[in-house]
């Protein structure tokens, strides 16, 4: 049975800068309603932007979307009824409390007063933040303005909730809150686009993930079918550089396919079938030679392996990009 | 659109609340005019003469002051929104489903509805420094009433500038360089009588001063006017005055709506 889908887009294609700068080059994706779809991308991928036409914020050069069946483009006014937007920098007013803001979108999206206040209370219970409620933003934590930029856009309970990069920035309880916090609403049936530079996130909370690179997506999947596209296991050996080459020989021997021998980090790896005994294999080859390694292990491939073969770079090449101040990138955005 | 008001108000109320919980925001823009009531009344009180016979500086003085004041009603907007926009409320304002005018008539309203304070405390510390309408409590809550409009209207400028700007520090420096201008070639401080010629054309005519001169009239005075002095709106000041703001609003007000909801879009 094919079921509905909640968000297409077809061929986007934004430039700015009078088309000096292509962030999106022929951009398409869709998501199935109720499930979530991870849009996995390095810094300057094309990820806001995506997500800022879908939510009807930027208008594309060219293309076509759809939210819940409705234009992007032609019925901005109708999307916005039916979406949620939780953008990549929290968006809240930093010198209300938290209680003052929700309430306030509560009002904007036309609930009562006295409702407005009910919602306002709930979420912030959702969203353990209570004890908080009462004091202004700008005293919050990273991750409790992330949880109650979020909290902003549930207030009417969206159809379809768009996500930029939920937890960057966040510290690794944070994150697991966070996904917390994601995975409840899923269950719910929210249909959620989520974009992400953590494999591992994708991993964790999308049913498909779509990689982009370059404005374009270079790969989609199930986890498991892109993790199958870099193959299998892998046997991997870290040891001293003057032993490198005597384990690179018996790692061929086990492995019989394509070595891979990174000089700088010391390691041979390369794909075998026959699991752990592979491992032992080697234990006893390597100490034959009394050579001790420094780490061995049978590695399973990472999103990262898939991000890498996919794009030939990985995906923290451009991580310098992310100790950036957001406000200096959102002052380079207008 | 049937919430076009009522989104409007929440807006409004979003600065009020700001103005609660942040309080320095407030007592530093009604010290800001208190203190230049003191200084100009006491600094340049002594040595300009106001050219009319009986009546003392601090008269003229507090409504070129007033007027003043609110003219830059327009940076706080210019500020405020491009802050907003930094911040990336805007964004989320825009994503939301709400009349597309709100958030600009909310802001220009929550900025119109500060002057009420500002404006008061001022004409409290004007009295106490010797300010005395003469004309009757009606006249000088007319006055005011100008006055409120006029800073209406100047809030929709600072709403073109605040979103046309990249960052609020910005803003503030361009609100500086077209208002500054503005009030000090009037008659707010001095008679433009001592300035050139050509100059006084420009000082007479510029709004500002055809504020101040309609206060001057709603409070009582005599306003004393150079080489313009038998043209129309020097002769009429309050009406020029008002047909100063319908014109600012009628341009202002479409474009400014307009910016907004196109400022992000490009
Ligand atoms: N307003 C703008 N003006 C000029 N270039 C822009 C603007 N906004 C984005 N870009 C460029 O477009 C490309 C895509 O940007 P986008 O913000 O969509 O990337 P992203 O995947 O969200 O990156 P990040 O992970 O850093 O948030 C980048 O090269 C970026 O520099
Ligand atoms: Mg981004």
């Amino acid at each position: 049975m094919r079921r509905v889908k909640s968000v297409i887009a077809e061929n986007l294609v934004k430039t700015y800068d009078k088309g000096k700068v292509r962030a999106l080059n022929g951009l398409s994706l869709d998501v199935e309603e109720g499930t979530v779809l991870g849009v996995l991308g390095p810094n300057g991928a094309g990820k806001t932007t995506t997500v800022r036409i879908l939510a009807t914020l930027l208008t594309p050069d060219s293309g076509h979307a759809t939210v819940a069946g409705i234009d992007v483009i032609k019925d901005p006014d109708r999307v916005r009824e039916v979406i949620g937007l939780s953008g990549q920098y929290a968006a809240v007013d930093e010198t209300l409390t938290g209680w003052d803001n929700l309430v306030m979108f509560s009002r904007l999206y036309h609930l009562s007063p006295s409702h407005s206040k009910k919602r306002a209370e709930e979420l912030l219970e959702q969203f353990s933040l209570t004890d908080a409620a009462k004091r202004p933003i700008r005293t919050y934590s990273g991750g409790m303005r992330r949880r109650l930029d979020l909290a902003a856009s549930l207030i009417v309970k969206p159809k379809i909730l768009f996500l930029d990069e939920p937890t960057t920035g966040l510290d690794p309880r944070g994150r697991q809150e966070m996904w917390g916090v994601i995975e409840g609403l899923v269950k719910d049936g929210t249909t959620l686009l989520l974009t992400t530079q953590y494999l591992e996130e994708a991993d964790q909370l999308a049913d498909e993930i779509a990689v982009i690179d370059n404005g374009t997506v270079i790969a989609r999947g199930t986890s498991d079918e892109l993790k199958r596209q870099v193959g299998g296991e892998r046997l991997e050996i870290v040891a001293e550089t003057q032993d490198l080459k005597k384990v690179t020989a018996i790692v061929e021997k086990i492995s019989g396919g394509k070595v891979l021998v990174e000089e700088s980090a010391r390691r041979v790896s390369a794909p075998v079938s026959t699991g752990s005994k592979a491992l032992i294999d080697a234990a006893r080859a390597l100490d034959d030679e009394s050579i001790h390694p420094l780490d061995i292990g049978l590695k399973r491939p990472s999103l990262d392996d898939v991000f890498i073969s996919l794009t030939g770079h990985a995906a923290e090449d451009k991580k310098e990009e992310e100790v950036v101040d957001p406000r200096a990138r959102k002052r380079k955005k207008k | 659109m049937k919430y076009a008001v009522s989104d409007s108000l929440v807006i409004t109320k979003r600065q009020l609340l700001q103005l609660i919980r942040v309080p320095e925001v407030l007592i530093f823009s009604t010290i800001q005019p208190v203190m230049f009531v003191l200084l100009f009344r006491y600094v340049f009180g002594g040595s300009i003469s106001t050219g009319i016979p009986g009546v003392d500086y601090v008269q003229l003085l507090m409504p070129g002051i007033f007027v003043q004041t609110v003219a830059f009603t327009l940076a706080g907007t210019a500020v405020g929104l491009a802050e907003d926009m930094q911040k990336g409320l805007i964004d989320r304002f825009r994503s939301l489903p709400i009349s597309r005018a709100a958030v600009v008539f909310g802001r220009t309203l929550g900025d119109g509805a500060l002057n009420i304070v500002v404006l008061s405390v001022m004409g409290l510390a004007g009295f106490l420094v010797g300010w005395r309408p003469s004309s009757g409590l009606f006249n000088v809550v007319l006055g005011f009433v100008f006055l409120l409009l006029f800073g209406f209207s100047m809030a929709w400028v600072g709403v073109l500038i605040g979103l046309s700007v990249k960052s609020a520090r910005v803003a503030n420096a361009a609100v500086f360089i077209a208002v500054f201008p503005l009030t000090f070639l009037s008659n707010a401080f001095a008679p433009t009588t001592g300035m050139p010629k050509a100059l006084q054309y420009f000082a007479e005519w510029n709004p500002v001063s055809t504020m101040v001169a309609g206060c001057r009239e709603l409070f009582g005075l005599q306003n004393i006017f150079g080489v313009t002095a038998n043209s129309w709106p020097s002769q009429n000041p309050l009406e020029m005055s008002l047909i100063y703001m319908v014109i600012i609003m009628a341009i202002f007000i479409p474009l400014s709506v307009r910016k907004y909801i196109n400022t992000a879009s490009k």
